[in-house]
């Protein structure tokens, strides 16, 4: 069976810089798929080419059997393919409730409510604040209303990209919990991570990316175990 | 008395800024571009208007709708040829281009119509006398206040809570984001761009019912002045372009009563100077978040 989102060999440039070399790798269903790397290896631009926000210039691309170099960025998430983006982005001058909504503007309007109680339910903190003004949020409540306005869009892959940045250690565990509570409730993951240690020790595989190359790729106990890894991104 | 009336008429000419300001400040806070062709989009709707009317002899509200039509229309094209194609240009480039489409506009009218000015035919008659004869307020004056407040509320509840009004407000925060989420962003410029060109239309129609001279440079010191006005109450604020709009047009009247007739627009932008300098994001404006 083919693979839920397939990536392969795609190359992306800024200008003259080139950022993403030759990339592949794939995600199944049902899986947590981590992407480690030092900053500036090129996860960010992976995740906006695959959200269709950056566009590669070689190779393909599908999730579920849809082409995405040939869907537009505002298509994408229809497809059920949902980005939260390096940053949080969420809209800052909206309240809670606006940013979910706008989480589910592809969504029926029927299918709003529910999925609305289903991100009250992993984030209860959101719901207290419904009617706050999204930037007079903590950074660890920006980063669940990031992640729940995602979830408004019943996604069947969900790409996070660095959720624990600038995140005290108690609320990256908290993040970490709910990534794992979303995988077992049926949503597929593919984590982007500086925090390797974090991202390994909840995914089924990983891949290591370097300076735009995928240099490595494994099971992610493996990885955990593999001497330059351990080096390079866990800190000895 | 004499002050009441000035008032009043500042408050009518003040809702025509308003209402031309409100077209600046959507287009600025969605495509984060000083559209300077605006003003002319009003002479075109002025013009529209006109034909229908005086050529064609039909009913003044068919005239209004014909105007509303045809500069949505505009508004739209100008934005698909003229700064679609500069998306990713430098703002000076786009600047640049609108004084372009500017210029266009008033040139292509002085060619289909001359640069005669037109006597616009008076739409709406009499006036209410109130406190025994001694003030008289126009009906038109009546009429440009009540449509303004109109535009003013219904713009807000679109904006605030319509499905499409909040996708507009998500992409005037973050394009990307807002496409993340499935907003087509190309198809929400087009729509801030006919909401705004509609306006225009609108206010070109009121401004002509006051102001009854019309002619292809009719719309620029208008647009200028809603320009000014839009800065005043925080570029990018519908509140703002609506309170920076009506302090425009009462400061002006009242400024060419009491101080000088020559030097209502100095004052007027005297006026501006000093609320920048105080307040550097005009009267509502937030603080816009350059992304990096
Ligand atoms: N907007 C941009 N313009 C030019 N270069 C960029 C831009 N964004 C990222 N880069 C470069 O592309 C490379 C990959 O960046 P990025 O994908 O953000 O890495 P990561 O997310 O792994 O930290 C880096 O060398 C970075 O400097
Ligand atoms: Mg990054």
């Amino acid at each position: 069976m083919a693979a839920m989102l397939e990536v392969n060999d795609i190359n992306v440039y800024y200008g003259s810089i080139h950022a993403i070399k030759g990339v592949s790798f794939e995600v199944n269903e049902g899986e947590i798929i981590s992407l480690i790397g030092a900053n500036g290896a090129g996860k960010t631009t992976t995740l906006h080419t695959i959200s269709g926000l950056l566009k590669s210039t070689t190779g393909s691309m599908s999730f579920m059997g849809t082409d995405l170099m040939k869907t537009p960025a505002d298509k994408i998430v229809s497809l059920g393919l949902a980005h939260v983006p390096e940053g949080r982005r969420i809209f800052q001058g909206m309240d809670v409730e606006e940013n979910l909504d706008m989480g589910a503007f592809t969504q029926p309007k029927s299918s709003i409510k529910g999925n609305k109680e289903i991100v009250f339910e992993h984030f209860p903190r959101l719901k207290e604040r419904r009617h706050q003004i999204a930037g007079t949020l903590s950074g660890g409540e920006q980063q669940m209303l990031a992640m729940g306005r995602a979830m408004m869009s019943n996604p069947k892959l969900l790409m996070l990209d660095e959720p624990s940045m600038g995140l005290a250690p108690i609320l990256v565990d908290e993040i970490f919990e709910i990534i794992k509570a979303l995988n077992k409730a049926g949503t597929t993951i593919l984590l982007v991570e500086q925090n390797a240690q974090m991202a390994l020790s909840i995914a089924s595989r990983g891949y290591v990316l370097e300076t735009g190359r995928v240099v490595l790729e494994d099971e992610a106990k493996n990885l955990l175990n593999n001497d330059s890894i351990r080096k390079a991104y866990l800190g000895g | 008395m004499k002050f009441l009336s000035n008032l009043i008429n500042g408050i009518s000419l003040g809702s025509v800024y308003a209402i031309i300001a409100l077209g600046y400040t959507m287009v600025y806070g969605i495509a984060r571009m000083l559209n300077f062709a605006h003003g002319d989009v009003i002479m075109v709707g002025a013009y529209i208007c006109f034909f229908a009317i005086y050529s064609f002899n039909l009913n003044p509200v068919i005239g209004i709708l014909m105007a509303v039509v045809v500069c949505t229309v505009l508004g739209v094209v100008i934005e698909k040829l003229a700064y679609k194609p500069l998306r990713q240009a430098t703002s000076l480039a786009v600047l640049i281009t609108a004084i372009g489409v500017s210029y266009f506009l008033q040139n292509m009218a002085q060619l289909l119509w001359s640069a005669n000015p037109k006597v616009f035919p008076t739409i709406i008659n009499g006036s209410i006398k109130l406190f025994g004869g001694e003030l008289s307020i126009s009906r038109t004056t009546i009429v440009i206040v009540l449509v303004c407040a109109l535009i003013v509320v219904g713009l807000s509840i679109f904006v605030n809570h319509t499905k499409m009004g909040k996708a507009m407000r998500a992409c005037s925060e973050d394009k990307e984001a807002a496409q993340l989420m499935g907003i087509n962003v190309n198809k929400t410029i087009s729509m801030t761009f006919a909401i705004g060109s509609a306006l225009a239309a609108i206010a070109g129609v009121l401004m002509c019912c006051a102001y009854p001279n019309l002619q292809p440079t009719t719309g620029s010191m208008p647009g200028i002045k809603a320009f000014t006005a839009a800065v005043f109450g925080g570029i990018g604020s519908i509140p703002g372009a609506f309170i920076g709009g009506i302090l425009l047009g009462v400061l002006e009247i009242l400024g060419s009563a009491y101080i000088s007739t020559e030097l209502k627009d100095a004052i007027v932008f005297l006026a501006l100077i000093i609320v920048l300098l105080v307040k550097p994001t005009g009267i509502l404006g937030k603080k816009i978040h350059e992304k990096v």
